[in-house]
C-alpha cells in the first residue's frame, strides 16, 4: 500500500517538474505587444479583412503592414486603444452596415417558374436566371444568411434583412449575393432605394409591387440633387443627402425607404427676431422674410429636413405635423454659462 | 401576371430511376422476410415477437430522438426498420424484451442518430447494438435456444442448444479434437437447423434474400465475395495446417454469421466503402479478421467485431480507392498537376 | 463491329415513342423569332434592320469573329424589329422577330460545284457561309470545327447517329430517311479532313438504321458503321471516341487532341445540303414527344417557330403540363414558358405531366455509390457535391469538377434524389468565376 502511494506520488512529481521545465525551456516568444494587441482584435476570424486570423492580423498591425481601418468588425473603443497601444493615428468612423437594396417579400412580388433546385442563391441563379419574376431581386434562398459570421443577416418571407445592431459590415454576404444586390453603408445614412431593377417602369410593374417604375418624382422633390438616375433606377448619392425623407414620401410605390426618425414641417412662432439665418439655411428655399421681420415657413416646400429648427436659437420654430399639431417644440435657447469649464463634445 | 400553372424548372437531368430511399430500405426490409420465417419455423414465437419488437422499437426511439434534436421525422424512409430487423437478427430467440429495447435505443441512438441521422454514421447501428449487449448482458447475449422445427420433432429434448462455433471454441480450450464433436452435418446447418441467433441460421434463406439484392443492384458483389472468401480460403488453409484444431472452409461458411454479416451487414450501404476496388479490401479485412478471431480470439464468432473494426477504415479505404478519371495523365514527378 | 464500352453510364428506359413516325414538315408560322445566337461563340451582328425586307435564306446576321456563326432568315417577309426575347437558354436575348409573308421567296443558292475535287479551304467556307453548327445540341461552329490548328492534325472522323437520349429520335428518322445525305455529308468532311476513313457510330437500338447505312457504305469501303452497345452517355462525344478508338481525351481537352473529330449526323446532311445545293441552314429535324402530349412526331420545322406550335402539331397537352424540355431529358434544358423559339440545336421538346416530373425533396446521401458506378467521367459525384455544399471550390476542383460534362447519370440514380448536377454546375461556376477573378 506504501509502495503503492510512494511510487505515484514520485511519478507525479516527476512529471510536474518535468513539465514546469519544458514549459520554460521550450517556450514560445511572443511579443507582448502582439498579446495585448490581439486581446483587442474581435477573435471571430470572420476574415473579411483578407487575413488569415485575427491573430495574424495582430501580428500586421504591430509589425505596420496592415492598418486598423482594414477590420470593419472591430468597435470605434478597440481600435482607439490600440491606436493608443501602437501610437499610431486614430480616426473615428461611423457605424457600418450592410444594406439589401430589394423589398421583394413573397408578397410582392411574381415568380417566373416553380423552381425545383438545390437551395442556394448561387445556384438557383444558374437555372435560367432564377425562379423571381424580377432578374434583379433578393432570390431569398439564404446564401447570405449562412455566410454572415454575425448572425446578423436573415431570410424573412422570401427577403434578406440586415440587422443593423449586429451587422459589422464585413462585406461577406456583399461578396456572396450572385445578384449584387447588398451593398454596404454607414447607418447615418437612413435613406435608401430598396430596389435593384435594371427594367423598364412597365416590366416593374408587372413583376413587383414595390419596385422603382423610373417615374423621377423623387429627382422633383429632392431639394440638394442628391438622386440620380441610372439603368431605369434611382439611386441616392448619400454624399449629398440631408436625410430629409422627402424622396420617400413621393415616391409612389414605396419603393424608397426612409428609416430615420419622423419627419415633421417647420412652423415659426412669434419668438422671430428675423435674423434670416433660417432662411439662409433652408435647403429648399421654404423660408421667406424680410431682415429683423417675422419670418414664414411655406409648407409646400418645406422638405421636413430639420435644418432650420436645428439652427434657431430664439425657440421660434416648432415641428408640426401634417394637421397642424404641435409635435416638438422649440429648441430651447443655449443658457450662457459664465465659468470658464470646459463644454462637452458638441452635438 | 400569367394565371395559368408555373412550369417547373429545374437543373437537368429531368427523368429519374425508380429508386429512392425508402424503396431500397423496404427492399432489404424483404429481402430480409425469408431468413425471419426460417427462424419462425425453428424458434417458433419468440422469434416472431423478437423481430416484431426490435422493428418497432427502432422505428420509435428514432421518432422520439427526432423530435428531441428538432429533426424532421424521417421513419417512413424505412431505415430503421432495416435496423430494427437486422438486430432481432442477431439476437436469439428467446432475448429478454427489455434486452431488445435497450438494443433499439443504442442501436438508433449511439449507432445513428448522435452522428447526425441517416448516412452520417461510421458504423453499422445494428452491430453497435449487438456488441454493447453482447458485453453487457454476455449470459443472455450467448444462451441459445435449442431449434425446434414446427413441423417434425426436435432432435433433443433439451432446451438450449450451443451453436456450432460455441462447440468449436470450447473444443479448443479444452484441447479436445474436432473430430469427436457431434456437430450438425452440412446440410443441417445451411438450412438453419442449428443452434444460433435468429438470422444466422439459415444460410440458404440469406443467399436467396441477397441475390435479389444484387439482382436491384443494392448491393454489389465486391463485399460478399471477398468477406467470405477470404474466410473461407483461410479457413481451410488453417484446416489442411491441423484439422484436429481448425475446422473446414466450408464450415466456416456455413456456421455462425458469416452469410448474415457478409450479405447484409457488411454491405450496408453508409457504412461501406463507395467503389467496388474499396468494398473488395473491406471484404478482405473483415474477412482476415473473422477467421482470427474465431480461431484464436477470445469469443467464438468474429463476424461483428471484423465488421466494426474495418467500418472505422472506411474513410480511410474511401481516400485511398479514388477510381482513375477519364482521360487524367498522373503528372511527371517534379511537374506541376496539368489543370 | 462492335465498339469497346466505356466505364459506368446508366440504363434510363428508352421511350423512343416517335421512331416509327415519319417525319412531317410543319407549316410555317406567320411570325418566327430567330435569336443572333444560336451558336457557341460571340453571337452574329445584325446586316438588316427593322423595316428591312428579306429573302428566305438570305444572310441576316453574320460571323462576328472567329468563332461565331451567320444566321440567314428561315421565311419570306419583313423584319419587324430586333429586339430582347425569350431564348432557350433561359434569358432575354436579342433576336430578329420576321413576318412571314407566306411566300418562301428564296434567295439563289449558289452550290459549290464538284466538291470531291474542291479545295477544303472552299469546302470550309461553303460551311461557314451557310451557317452550319453543330446540331446535336451543342451548336459548335462547324467551320471552326473542321479547322483544328496544325499542331492537332485529325486521323478518325465519326459521324454521331447514337443518340441515346430517351424519347428522341430526329437523327434515327433522318438516317432512315436521307441516309444518302449523312453520308455524303461525311464524306464531304473527310475530303476537308484528307481522311480515307470514317465511322458511323450507331446505337444498337435502332437496328433498321444500322442496316441501312451499312447497305450505303457498302460502296464506300473507308466508311464503317460502328453498332455500339445501348447505354447512356454513348453518344457524348468523350465515350464516343473511346467506344471506337479506345482514345481517351485528356482533362481538359477537345478531341482534336486525341486526333479525331465527331460531327451528329443532323449536322452532316446540313454540310451536305450547303455544299451540294448552296443552301443554308434555315430549318431542322425536331422530336416532339413526351407523355403529356397526345401525338409524339417527328416534324422538319423552320427555325425561329415558336415551340407552343410544335406541341400543338403533336396534339396539344394531354396532362395539366408540368415541365416542359428543349432537348432530351437527360441533359436538355427546361424551359420556363412556350414562346422560346426553335433553334439550330433544338433537337427534340420534351412534354412531361406531373406523373414523369415529380417535384421531390433531396434526402441525405446514403453512401450508396450509385452515383460513382454510374459516372462515365470516372469522379465521385457524391464528394463533389459534398464540397460545392462547403463552399470548398479549391477542393472540388482538385477532385475534378470541371471534368464533369453535365450527363445527368449520377442524379439519375441516386436514391436520395440529390441535385447532384446542380450542385456540380454550381460549383463548376464558382470555380471558373474564381479562376477569372485571379
Amino acid at each position: 500500500m506504501l509502495t503503492a502511494i510512494l511510487t505515484l506520488t514520485g511519478v507525479g512529481l516527476v512529471a510536474a517538474i518535468g513539465l514546469g521545465i519544458a514549459s520554460r525551456v521550450f517556450a514560445v516568444q511572443v511579443d507582448p505587444l502582439v498579446e495585448q494587441v490581439a486581446e483587442l482584435v474581435p477573435g471571430v476570424n470572420c476574415g473579411a479583412c483578407g487575413n488569415a486570423s485575427c491573430n495574424a492580423y495582430a501580428e500586421m498591425l504591430v509589425a505596420g503592414t496592415a492598418g486598423i481601418d482594414e477590420c470593419t468588425v472591430m468597435s470605434d473603443e478597440a481600435r482607439a486603444k490600440i491606436a493608443e497601444i501602437l501610437n499610431i493615428e486614430f480616426t473615428k468612423t461611423d457605424k457600418p452596415t450592410a444594406v439589401v437594396l430589394c423589398q421583394g417579400t413573397t408578397a410582392h412580388i411574381q415568380l417566373k417558374y416553380h423552381y425545383d433546385g438545390v437551395p442556394s442563391c448561387r445556384a438557383a441563379q444558374l437555372v435560367a436566371e432564377g425562379y423571381t419574376g424580377c432578374d434583379y431581386g433578393c432570390l431569398g434562398l439564404g446564401d447570405c444568411e449562412r455566410v454572415c459570421p454575425f448572425d446578423a443577416i436573415h431570410v424573412v418571407d422570401g427577403l434578406a434583412v440586415v440587422d443593423e445592431e449586429k451587422c459589422t459590415a464585413c462585406g461577406k454576404c456583399v461578396d456572396v449575393c450572385p445578384r449584387n444586390i447588398i451593398e454596404l453603408h454607414t447607418t447615418n445614412q437612413r435613406v435608401h432605394v430598396l430596389c435593384s431593377s435594371q427594367d423598364k417602369g412597365k416590366i416593374v410593374r408587372g413583376v413587383c409591387d414595390v419596385g422603382c417604375i423610373a417615374c423621377r418624382k423623387c429627382v422633383k422633390v429632392c431639394p440638394v440633387e442628391a438622386i440620380e438616375f441610372k439603368d431605369n433606377l434611382a439611386r441616392i448619392i448619400t454624399e449629398k443627402c440631408i436625410q430629409c425623407g422627402a424622396c420617400a414620401r413621393a415616391c409612389p410605390t414605396g419603393s424608397i425607404l426612409d428609416q430615420g426618425g419622423p419627419h415633421y414641417i417647420a412652423k415659426i412662432n412669434d419668438n422671430c427676431t428675423g435674423c434670416t439665418l433660417c432662411a439662409r439655411k433652408c435647403p429648399a428655399g421654404a423660408i421667406s422674410g424680410e431682415k429683423k421681420l417675422l419670418h414664414v415657413v411655406d409648407e409646400k416646400k418645406c422638405v421636413r429636413c430639420h435644418v432650420c429648427y436645428d439652427v434657431c436659437n430664439f425657440e421660434a420654430i416648432a415641428l408640426v405635423d401634417e394637421q397642424g399639431q404641435e409635435m416638438i417644440a422649440p429648441k430651447p435657447k443655449k443658457k450662457k454659462k459664465k465659468a470658464a469649464a470646459p463644454q462637452g463634445a458638441a452635438s | 401576371m400569367n394565371e395559368r400553372l408555373k412550369l417547373i424548372v429545374s437543373s437537368s437531368p429531368h427523368v429519374h430511376s425508380p429508386d429512392s430511399i425508402p424503396r431500397v430500405m423496404w427492399t432489404v426490409v424483404a429481402m430480409l422476410v425469408p431468413a425471419t420465417l426460417v427462424s419462425v419455423y425453428f424458434f417458433g414465437l419468440p422469434a416472431l415477437l423478437t423481430v416484431a419488437l426490435s422493428m418497432i422499437g427502432c422505428v420509435v426511439v428514432e421518432a422520439l430522438l427526432a423530435k428531441l434534436f428538432k429533426k424532421p421525422i424521417v421513419i417512413r424512409d424505412g431505415a430503421a426498420a432495416v435496423t430494427g430487423i437486422l438486430l432481432a437478427l442477431n439476437l436469439p430467440a428467446n432475448a429478454p424484451w427489455w434486452m431488445i429495447l435497450i438494443g433499439c435505443v443504442v442501436a438508433i441512438g449511439l449507432g445513428k442518430m448522435v452522428y447526425g441521422g441517416l448516412g452520417q454514421n461510421i458504423f453499422n447501428p445494428a452491430l453497435v447494438a449487438r456488441v454493447f449487449l453482447l458485453i453487457s448482458f454476455p449470459v443472455q447475449m450467448t444462451s441459445w435456444p435449442a431449434p425446434k422445427p414446427l413441423l417434425g420433432s426436435a432432435a433433443t429434448d433439451a432446451v438450449t442448444a450451443a451453436t456450432p462455433l460455441g462447440m468449436v471454441k470450447e473444443a479448443a480450450m479444452l484441447g479436445k479434437p474436432i473430430g469427436s464433436l457431434d456437430l450438425p452435418g452440412w446440410t443441417d446447418m445451411a438450412v438453419g437447423y442449428m443452434g444460433g441467433s435468429l438470422g444466422e441460421i439459415s444460410a440458404i434463406a440469406l443467399l436467396l434474400g441477397a441475390l435479389f439484392l444484387l439482382y436491384k443492384g443494392y448491393i454489389t458483389w465486391h463485399t460478399p465475395v471477398s468477406f467470405i472468401g477470404s474466410v473461407v480460403v483461410l479457413g481451410q488453409v488453417f484446416h489442411w495446417i491441423n484439422p484436429d484444431l481448425y475446422p473446414s472452409g466450408s464450415f466456416h461458411l456455413v456456421a455462425g454469421g458469416l452469410l448474415l454479416g457478409a450479405l447484409f451487414m457488411a454491405t450496408d450501404m453508409v457504412t461501406s466503402p463507395i467503389t467496388g476496388k474499396g468494398q473488395l479490401i473491406f471484404g478482405l479485412g473483415c474477412g482476415v479478421i473473422t477467421v482470427v478471431i474465431r480461431l484464436w480470439g477470445g469469443y467464438p464468432e468474429g463476424v461483428s467485431f471484423a465488421i466494426l473494426l474495418m467500418n472505422a477504415f472506411v474513410p480511410i479505404i474511401d481516400r485511398y480507392t479514388v477510381p482513375k478519371k477519364f482521360g487524367f495523365t498522373p503528372p511527371e514527378k517534379g511537374e506541376e498537376e496539368a489543370a | 463491329m462492335i465498339g469497346r464500352m466505356f466505364r459506368g453510364g446508366v440504363h434510363p428506359p428508352e421511350k423512343k415513342l416517335s421512331a416509327d413516325v415519319p417525319v412531317k414538315p410543319l407549316p410555317v408560322p406567320e411570325q418566327v423569332i430567330v435569336p443572333l445566337s444560336m451558336h457557341i461563340g460571340a453571337p452574329a451582328k445584325p446586316v438588316v434592320q427593322g423595316g428591312d425586307e428579306v429573302k428566305l435564306g438570305q444572310l441576316i446576321a453574320e460571323s462576328s469573329g472567329f468563332v461565331s456563326a451567320n444566321i440567314h432568315s428561315p421565311v419570306s417577309g419583313v423584319v419587324r424589329t430586333i429586339e430582347p426575347r425569350d431564348h432557350p437558354l433561359g434569358r432575354k436575348l436579342p433576336c430578329f422577330v420576321i413576318d412571314n409573308d407566306g411566300k418562301d421567296d428564296a434567295v439563289e443558292f449558289t452550290p459549290l460545284g464538284d466538291w470531291p475535287t474542291a479545295e477544303p479551304k472552299a469546302l470550309i467556307e461553303a460551311i461557314h457561309a451557310a451557317g452550319i453548327v453543330g446540331m446535336g445540341g451543342a451548336t459548335f461552329p462547324t467551320h471552326v470545327k473542321l479547322s483544328p490548328p496544325p499542331q492537332f492534325p485529325i486521323d478518325t472522323v465519326i459521324a454521331n447517329g447514337v443518340e441515346c437520349e430517351p424519347y428522341l429520335t430526329s437523327d434515327h428518322r433522318l438516317m432512315l430517311e436521307h441516309p444518302d445525305r449523312v453520308l455524303e455529308g461525311l464524306r464531304i468532311v473527310m475530303r476537308v479532313l484528307g481522311l480515307d476513313k470514317g465511322f458511323i457510330g450507331i446505337e444498337q437500338n435502332k437496328p433498321d438504321a444500322i442496316a441501312l447505312m451499312r447497305e450505303k457504305v457498302a460502296d464506300h469501303p473507308g466508311v464503317e458503321v460502328l453498332a455500339l452497345p445501348v447505354r447512356y452517355p454513348q453518344g457524348a462525344e468523350k465515350q464516343l471516341i473511346y467506344a471506337a478508338t479506345k482514345r481517351e481525351i485528356p482533362s481538359g481537352g477537345l478531341p482534336m487532341n486525341v486526333g479525331c473529330l465527331v460531327q451528329n449526323v443532323g449536322t452532316l446532311a446540313a454540310i451536305r445540303d450547303a455544299v451540294v445545293e448552296g443552301k443554308p441552314l434555315v430549318e431542322r429535324i425536331v422530336t416532339v414527344t413526351g407523355e403529356a402530349v397526345a401525338q409524339p412526331v417527328n416534324l422538319l420545322v423552320r427555325l425561329g417557330t415558336p415551340i407552343r406550335l410544335l406541341i400543338e402539331a403533336a396534339g396539344g397537352a394531354t396532362v395539366p403540363t408540368a415541365k416542359v424540355i428543349s432537348g432530351g431529358p437527360m441533359m436538355g434544358l427546361a424551359q420556363y414558358t412556350d414562346q422560346t423559339p426553335v433553334i439550330k440545336g433544338s433537337s427534340g421538346l420534351l412534354v412531361l405531366g406531373p406523373e414523369q416530373a415529380p417535384v421531390i425533396e433531396a434526402g441525405p446521401c446514403i453512401r450508396c455509390g450509385a452515383c460513382v458506378r454510374g459516372c462515365p467521367m470516372g469522379l465521385q459525384p457524391t464528394e463533389l457535391a459534398r464540397l460545392v455544399q462547403n463552399d470548398d471550390f479549391a477542393a472540388a476542383e482538385a477532385w475534378g469538377v470541371l471534368d464533369c460534362i453535365e450527363c445527368g447519370s449520377c442524379a439519375f440514380g441516386c436514391p436520395a434524389h440529390i441535385k447532384l448536377v446542380h450542385w456540380i454546375r454550381f460549383g463548376k461556376a464558382e470555380v471558373m468565376a474564381r479562376r477569372k477573378k485571379g
